[in-house]
């Protein structure tokens, strides 16, 4: 039997966990886990309109994201309310209508779970390229902007007197999130997603000195915890996208009894 | 002072929040080289007027201007960093300064080059203060804006950085814009005080505003009393009114 399968599988995972590292810090120290969720809510949405509007899923799923994302950061410069309340409201929103739609497309034939908690055993190789492709772009534009973004998270105020341009860094991060969270839903779901992005960052940071060291060291412990996922998903026969997570819930308990650095 | 000289000049500027006026036609002028400091309770719009001066918030009405090329060293009030960040005190500065040199000068210059590599969470009150004071120096600022910049700082550490305060003013020649709540604490440390309470109430040396009937109607007579103790002219001030 080939395990062609097994490669890409770990090929699509590594990629996403590269990017989960960084863009996974930054969720913490800003506080954007609700926000991570909002947007992978969102995404059963996305596979709903794909299926409506007979588009490819991955497409409409990733502008699903952009625009809910776009509408978030137009609400949160409103103020309309505060800013859990509007992601409250929002992520479950989203949540149900996605599910609502899916049950009234006729003849839709989706396989709930995997939309829920990944399928990352039947990820193709075109998938892998994306997530790739994906990953390098947003690498880079991260890099471009690490020191503002750290500025930014350390005190905004003083980053826009000091003349970052404040509101249009915050916006491209959101559209990367955004990017990152529908394409990483193939991996392990909507709802286990933002775990990837957020569980390893946790992990990372009694390990590091600096900010650039724990995006690292969140990146590392995102790929082990992939591997180990699907590890134990083919041995254990346990679902793949669970077992990630769970693998990453484990190292963020020993994190805890390592000293802070 | 002419408007020419004036680093940022705002006119009759005004600012709601909620429809509750914050702000109502304040005109205020920052000169170069002088201390001037805001004053009143709190929610009298002293960070509200800062901010605008900043361009961080846009006035409702009125308008703000500053002097072309103007250099600003912020000190923010508060500095409150995710606990999951870990940061050193000069990875903190070169966020601002990519030039390493010029970081432990700055350091140096606000009297704590030895907290270098030290991570941000585990400074004092005080020693936060001085780092806030570093960063804004690394601008080579025209003008410093330091909003309550003894905050968290216990008395003697209050008095010693007001003193270094003064004392940049002299080596640096820039103009300082401090917000305080607390008369008594920045008598010694400014030129010129401006008393804030939605409207400009009064304004002067701080001895003429702690003088100043609008400003005893704000504060009490406490803080009034600790000028007046210093005040050995009492001729002028013992007509009372007993209408």
């Amino acid at each position: 039997m080939s395990l062609d399968f097994l490669y890409w599988a770990a090929a699509g995972g590594l990629g996403l966990a590269v990017l989960a590292g960084p863009l996974g810090s930054l969720m913490v120290w800003q506080r954007l886990a609700y926000f991570g969720d909002t947007l992978a809510h969102g995404a059963l949405l996305g596979v709903a309109l794909g299926l409506w509007l007979r588009i490819g899923g991955g497409t409409a799923v990733l502008v699903t994201c952009l625009g809910l994302a776009i509408v978030l950061l137009i609400l949160e410069r409103s103020r309309i309310l505060a800013a859990d309340t509007l992601l409250g409201i929002l992520s479950h929103s989203a949540l149900a209508l996605g599910l609502v739609a899916l049950a009234l497309i006729p003849g839709a034939r989706v396989n709930m779970e995997a939309l829920l908690f990944g399928d990352l055993l039947t990820i193709t190789p075109r998938e892998v390229a994306a997530i790739w492709v994906l990953t390098a772009v947003a690498l880079a534009v991260l890099g471009g902007f690490w020191t503002a973004l750290i500025s930014i998270t350390v005190q905004e105020d003083l980053a826009r007197v000091e003349g970052v341009r404040v509101g249009a860094i915050k916006a491209v991060y959101k559209l990367l999130l955004a990017a990152v969270v529908a394409t990483g839903m193939k991996a392990v779901g909507v709802l286990l997603i933002t775990a990837l992005l957020i569980i390893p960052a946790a992990s990372a940071r009694r390990l590091a000195r600096t900010p650039e060291g724990m995006a690292a060291v969140a990146s590392a412990l995102a790929a082990l915890a992939v591997l180990s996922g699907l590890a134990a998903s083919w041995w254990l026969d346990t679902p793949v996208g669970p077992s990630i997570v769970v693998v990453a819930a484990g190292l963020f308990a020993l994190s805890l009894a390592v000293r802070p650095a | 002072m002419s408007v020419a000289a004036s680093l940022i000049a705002l006119r009759g500027v005004s600012k709601h929040f909620e429809r509750h006026p914050v702000l109502d036609r304040v005109d205020l002028e920052i000169p170069a080289g002088r201390i001037l400091t805001l004053i009143g309770p709190s929610g009298c719009g002293k960070t509200t007027l800062v901010r605008i001066a900043l361009g961080l918030l846009h006035p409702d009405a009125g308008t703000v201007t500053r002097a072309a090329g103007l250099r600003i060293g912020y000190m923010p009030q508060k500095l409150a960093i995710d606990p999951t960040l870990p940061l050193s005190v000069g990875r903190f500065l070169q966020l601002a300064e990519r030039d390493r040199a010029k970081c432990q000068a700055a350091l140096a210059e606000t009297g704590i080059p030895e907290l270098w590599g030290r991570p941000v969470s585990a400074l004092s009150g005080g020693e936060t203060q001085r780092m806030l004071l570093a960063r804004a120096l690394l601008r080579r600022p025209d003008l410093l804006v330091l909003d309550e910049p003894v905050q968290g700082v216990d008395v003697t550490g209050q008095e010693a950085l007001y003193a270094l305060i003064g004392d940049l003013r002299q080596r640096l020649g820039c103009a300082i814009l401090m917000v305080s709540h607390d008369l008594h604490l920045v008598m010694a440390a400014t030129d010129e005080v401006i008393c804030l309470n939605g409207h400009i109430c009064c304004h002067g040396t701080p001895r003429q505003v702690s003088l100043d009937p609008a400003f005893v109607a704000l504060f009490g007579p406490r803080q009034a009393l600790y000028a007046h103790h210093h005040d050995h002219n009492h001729d002028d001030h013992h007509s009372h009114d007993h209408g």
